[in-house]
């Protein structure tokens, strides 16, 4: 029996040893920070260290929501995301369909190509070319579209009304490629024969995606939803950070948790807001994904994460 | 569908020809910019047809080549290491787990899921690698921090090495005498192959476009900036002064139709590489985003 155990041992040692590194990596990069997020109850002091520093209950807390920062963050992440997720859905779905009806070879592979290329860039590069449209004195805006309709310049990095608006669309223009492939590589797979019977019955294009298509995406349409309002609590840094170029002027309609807890640690030296905020992020983040995936469940099991 | 209606036709024509030509004209409009003199961009800003053409951005650049190509070959030894290192752990993780009888696999399956469902977020992420780890200013920091090993992409390749990989193989070579290594070397890689390059692409790009871990880690040693973190300390700098207009003399910037033409270099590699790796990228969405 011993020797059995041991030869069984022998075997998958190195199976075992394989797994270390990856182990040791999750460990630094996932597990120690989640023991971390202990210090949005404690009043860091960098003299003591982390571990020394005082328990404050809630005190970061109660700091936190004493100002009006902590409504429009957490305003501005759920409602950009939102936005996000009905009309970068809903876009995909039209361009998804729209590629399908095309008979133009060389469009339909054209399109399906170039589509893509905003998503593969950097928000960097996407910073750049918002900018190139929005700069005050010299943006592509300012000086050929308003004037073309007989309006003035506006300044856009100031004007924080506009950014709703303008964060919206670069979002969709960075991910409506990628939300278009997904739901096309659904379309493309319907079986070809039930548009025909149903052409044979008398159905129009409309009928043919209101009976047929629509409802075949429908198991791809509430997983995407539901995955995306996992992540509810969570937006790309880059496009709220770096895109409106870091302006103090658009905190307002620009902030969202993950610019705020940034700011707050790095630039504002306000850790205990800083870590209270994120703190609050990754559990409610942890809810919205469980609830999420226990209704996909629900719905189309092979669709869940888990 | 089955297309009959000619106004229906004409609509979705217009609607991908405009959808394919709001993504070019952006590009067009950093191109041309690049490209216009200084002096027309001061008049009219920046113009899809440029008043008077002038290379003077190129040439500027041409001259000033040293922090640039630093930057840029920075950026390839960023995206080459990690990419390579996260592959390596990425299928070292994901092949133990494809074993079925592994014991223990139900744990580290969870141990591995886990990190999808809930993280520490960014402060305590960023104590635990400054304070602990003391990763400021160091190379590690722009290769290691989030980037090196994501969830998904194990429990992608371990579907795949399952799926495609049938037991009798390995077990048939280990018959042979073949230890661990060798039968990830001479049979798992090569049949992973496809699966690598998907992820390996992915990994690539994600590498290439992170500018976030220079901003967070690198606070002196601007010689480890890539070439995104060299265009978004340009632009910092731009914003920076047009907040601070008093000091706008004393630090020379670069001018705005080189602020393009740095734009429009960083964006080149990576649209000369694509229409190379459009199906593998394709298929690494499809492939990644639904199903796991």
């Amino acid at each position: 029996m011993k020797k059995l155990k041991s030869n069984k041992f022998r075997k998958y040692l190195p199976l075992y040893l394989m797994l270390i590194p990856g182990a040791v990596y999750l460990i630094i990069n996932n597990y120690l920070p989640m023991m971390g997020l202990a210090l949005a109850f404690k009043d860091v002091d960098y003299s003591v260290g982390f571990l020394n520093s005082p328990w404050a209950g809630l005190d970061n807390f109660k700091y936190l929501f004493s100002s009006s920062d902590a409504f429009i963050m957490f305003r501005n992440t759920i409602l950009y995301n939102l936005a996000f997720i009905i009309l970068g859905n809903l876009l995909g779905i039209i361009v998804a369909i729209a590629l399908d009806s095309l008979r133009n070879k060389f469009l339909k592979r054209f399109s399906q190509v170039v589509i893509l290329i905003p998503y593969l860039l950097s928000t960097v590069i996407v910073s750049y070319v918002v900018y190139a449209f929005l700069s005050g004195n010299n943006g592509f805006v300012n000086n050929t579209i308003l004037p073309m309709l007989g309006l003035e310049g506006i300044n856009w990095y100031n004007e924080a009304g506009y950014w709703p608006v303008i964060l919206v669309v670069v979002y969709l223009w960075m991910m409506f490629g990628y939300n278009s492939i997904l739901y096309y590589s659904t379309v493309i797979g319907i079986d070809k024969s039930y548009y025909e019977a149903a052409v044979v019955d008398g159905a129009g294009v409309w009928d043919q995606i209101r009976y047929i298509t629509l409802p075949l995406l429908k198991p791809t349409i509430i997983t995407l939803v539901l995955l995306a309002v996992g992540k509810i609590c969570y937006t790309d840094f880059g496009l709220f950070y770096q895109v409106p170029l870091n302006s103090g002027l658009l905190y307002d309609t620009t902030q969202t948790i993950d610019t705020y807890v940034y700011r707050g640690l790095l630039e504002f030296n306000d850790l205990g807001r800083s870590t209270a905020a994120g703190f609050l992020q990754s559990v409610l983040g942890f809810i919205c994904i469980m609830i999420a995936n226990t209704v996909v469940n629900k719905i189309d099991k092979d669709s869940a994460l888990f | 569908m089955i297309n009959n209606s000619k106004s229906f036709k004409f609509v979705m024509n217009i609607l991908v020809i405009l959808l394919t030509l709001v993504c070019i004209i952006p590009f067009l409009l950093l191109i041309m910019s690049s490209v216009t003199s200084e002096d027309a961009l001061a008049l009219n800003g920046y113009s899809l047809i440029p008043a008077e053409f002038s290379f003077a951005a190129y040439e500027y650049l041409a001259s000033n080549v040293g922090d640039i190509l630093h930057a840029y070959l920075m950026s390839f030894v960023i995206t080459g290491v990690g990419t390579v290192v996260s592959l390596t752990l990425t299928l070292l993780f994901a092949y133990p787990l494809s074993h079925k009888d592994l014991p223990g696999r139900k744990a580290i399956s969870f141990f591995l899921f886990f990190t999808m469902l809930f993280n520490g977020g960014f402060v305590p992420t960023y104590l635990v690698y400054t304070n602990l780890f003391h990763i400021t200013d160091t190379l590690a920091a722009m290769i290691v921090p989030y980037l090196l090993m994501n969830a998904f992409y194990v429990i992608m390749m371990r579907s795949y090495l399952s799926t495609s990989i049938p037991t009798e193989v390995l077990e048939s070579a280990r018959m042979d005498g073949a230890n661990e290594l060798q039968v990830l070397g001479k049979i798992v890689i090569p049949m992973a192959k496809p699966m690598l390059a998907t992820i390996g692409l992915m990994t690539a790009i994600v590498y290439w476009n992170n500018w976030t871990n220079g901003v967070y880690f690198l606070q002196i040693r601007r010689d480890l900036y890539g070439i995104q973190n060299y265009l978004n300390a340009v632009m910092t700098n731009v914003s920076f002064l047009q907040s601070h207009s008093e000091l706008a003399n004393q630090m020379p910037l670069p001018s705005i139709s080189i602020r393009m033409a740095l734009a429009v270099i960083a964006v080149i590699p990576i649209l000369a590489a694509y229409p190379f790796f459009q199906k593998f990228f394709v298929k690494g969405i499809t492939v990644g985003s639904v199903k796991g």
